[in-house]
């Protein structure tokens, strides 16, 4: 059992839209995987999906080993919602020391999970009195505190200065040096060079699942934003060209 | 159910609870304040031969309506919030279980509803000289009963709010019916048949009937201990369907 997640034709659903439409991807573990692609395209869907809190259309979501969302994934699965979803009338320690319980964690890692995202000097205010960038990496903690095999988390880097955002990422590959999974989205492509492996969704569709360098290699540019652009172009092309084809076809 | 995660989301809850001093404030002092209207109002009444005075009969069952008011108003917010955050989605997928949330909600509240319901009860006791045939401790034992009442109907309540309007229309929707034909205003056997199924049907008469018995008789009567097994009855039933309602997975 290699692969952390095994998605397979997942189809979702939401408010009667498609969000996502037949995504089929495999997660290794051990390595940060970027989760990339334009604001609406799905990452927040296919994640609540893998976490097990999305009700799927069609399709099967395996995630260590097991169907998403079963109870025992509970204790191995940590996830940062993309709205920082913490007490703000609680404390920082007070939001980090309640979910190291519920994870059967003690004071001391939740002492830790608050230093590793730079909180430590505000581990005594309240969550609702910290800055928007400081709250989400309040909730950073509380996602990273129960020490899990496999993280998701929904754009956690958003509104952080450059050097906490550098501090974060090299914390992430720390992580995975040491036998965790993560999953990370982000709007921004100059993160996803810092990813081990990258899946890039549009409009509810894989685009590419590969290394940075394969990805680079496959549109021939160095530059990942234009690589993007390239294979989103390349697959427009694609499937103008099959319409074309089918509707000779059909005359 | 975990006691582990019960007792440190008991916790979670008082914690947030201290930290809002004004709320403190208004749980307590409110109803006293309340109290000393209902004794002025009812000051210069003519008490009817051979029966309690207006105030005793009024300031009794207040001691039991207004906890369960209050209550049930903190609960459907405090709810609403847990789900507005989204720390309601993200609780759900850690391994905490539903039960232990919503007995959670119900063991702090219910605490916070026992030193209200003693303030309350010391001021109609000592400051207005209100008399009961029964004991004040089991007065106060009703009233903190009646308080887990109110909350578990909030938690099964805020299940059908989306937003905070909806949530405070269910005040009167709830509560004001239950109030009504409660028999406060008019004896529960003076009803029409209808009204007075509708009476039996409600929880909080059972409520204010056990405190009525303890005001009439000084020693437990069995109609109070009947009265005091239907309301308990009542929560948790009112806690298992709120569970029910509580979806890990959404659209």
């Amino acid at each position: 059992m290699d692969d952390a997640i095994a998605v397979r034709d997942l189809v979702v659903d939401r408010g009667g839209r498609r969000v996502l439409d037949g995504i089929s991807c495999r997660v290794p573990r051990g390595a940060v995987t970027g989760l990339l692609g334009p604001s609406g395209s799905g990452k927040t869907t296919f994640m609540r999906a893998v976490v097990g809190v999305q009700v799927v259309a069609s399709g099967t979501v395996t995630v260590l080993g097991q169907p998403a969302g079963t109870p025992a994934l509970r204790h191995r699965v940590g996830y940062l919602t993309q709205a920082p979803s913490v007490y703000a009338d609680l404390t920082v320690r007070e939001n980090a020391r309640y979910f190291a319980t519920l994870y059967g964690r003690g004071r001391a890692e939740a002492d830790r999970a608050i230093s590793d995202v730079g909180l430590a000097e505000a581990a005594g205010q309240l969550v609702g009195t910290l800055s928007g960038g400081q709250r989400s990496r309040a909730s950073l903690a509380c996602a990273l505190v129960g020490e899990p095999e496999l993280v998701i988390l929904d754009e956690p880097t958003v509104g952080q200065d450059p050097v906490l955002r550098a501090d974060l990422w090299a914390r992430f590959h720390a992580m995975a040096a040491a036998g965790t999974t993560l999953l990370v989205s982000s709007h921004v492509m100059d993160e996803a060079a810092r990813c081990d492996r990258l899946l890039l969704i549009r409009q509810g569709r894989l685009i590419a699942d590969d290394s940075p360098a394969a990805i680079r290699a496959a549109a021939g540019v160095d530059d990942l934003d234009e690589a993007f652009l390239r294979l989103i172009r390349a697959g427009e092309a694609a499937s103008t060209s099959t319409d074309a084809t089918a509707a000779r076809e059909t005359a | 159910m975990s006691p582990r995660i019960l007792a440190a989301t008991t916790g979670r809850i008082l914690r947030q609870l201290r930290h809002d001093r004004r709320t403190i404030a208004l749980l307590v002092v409110v109803p006293a304040v309340l109290l000393t209207l209902v004794y002025f109002m009812y000051a210069d009444q003519p008490t009817p031969p051979g029966q309690p005075s207006t105030f005793d009969r009024i300031a009794l069952v207040m001691l039991g309506i207004f906890p369960f008011v209050i209550m049930f108003l903190v609960t459907s917010i405090a709810m609403l919030r847990e789900r507005t955050s989204g720390t309601l989605e993200r609780l759900l997928t850690t391994p905490l279980g539903k039960l232990d949330l919503l007995f959670g909600y119900g063991i702090a509240f219910g605490l916070a509803a026992a030193v209200q319901a003693a303030v309350a009860a010391a001021v109609a006791y000592w400051i207005f000289g209100l008399e009961t045939a029964g004991s004040i401790g089991l007065v106060i034992g009703i009233a903190v009963l009646d308080a887990v009442l109110g909350v578990a109907l909030g938690l099964l309540c805020s299940a059908f709010a989306r937003t905070e309007f909806q949530a405070v229309q269910f005040l009167p929707v709830v509560v004001i019916p239950q109030l009504l034909l409660c028999g406060l205003f008019v004896a529960r056997d003076q009803m029409a048949g209808w009204l007075q199924a509708l009476s039996d049907a409600f929880p909080l008469s059972y409520a204010i009937e056990a405190l009525q018995e303890v005001g009439a008789h000084a020693e437990p009567t069995g109609r109070m201990w009947r009265d005091v097994a239907v309301v308990l009855g009542a929560v948790v039933l009112a806690l298992v369907l709120a569970a029910a309602t509580l979806r890990r997975r959404s659209g």
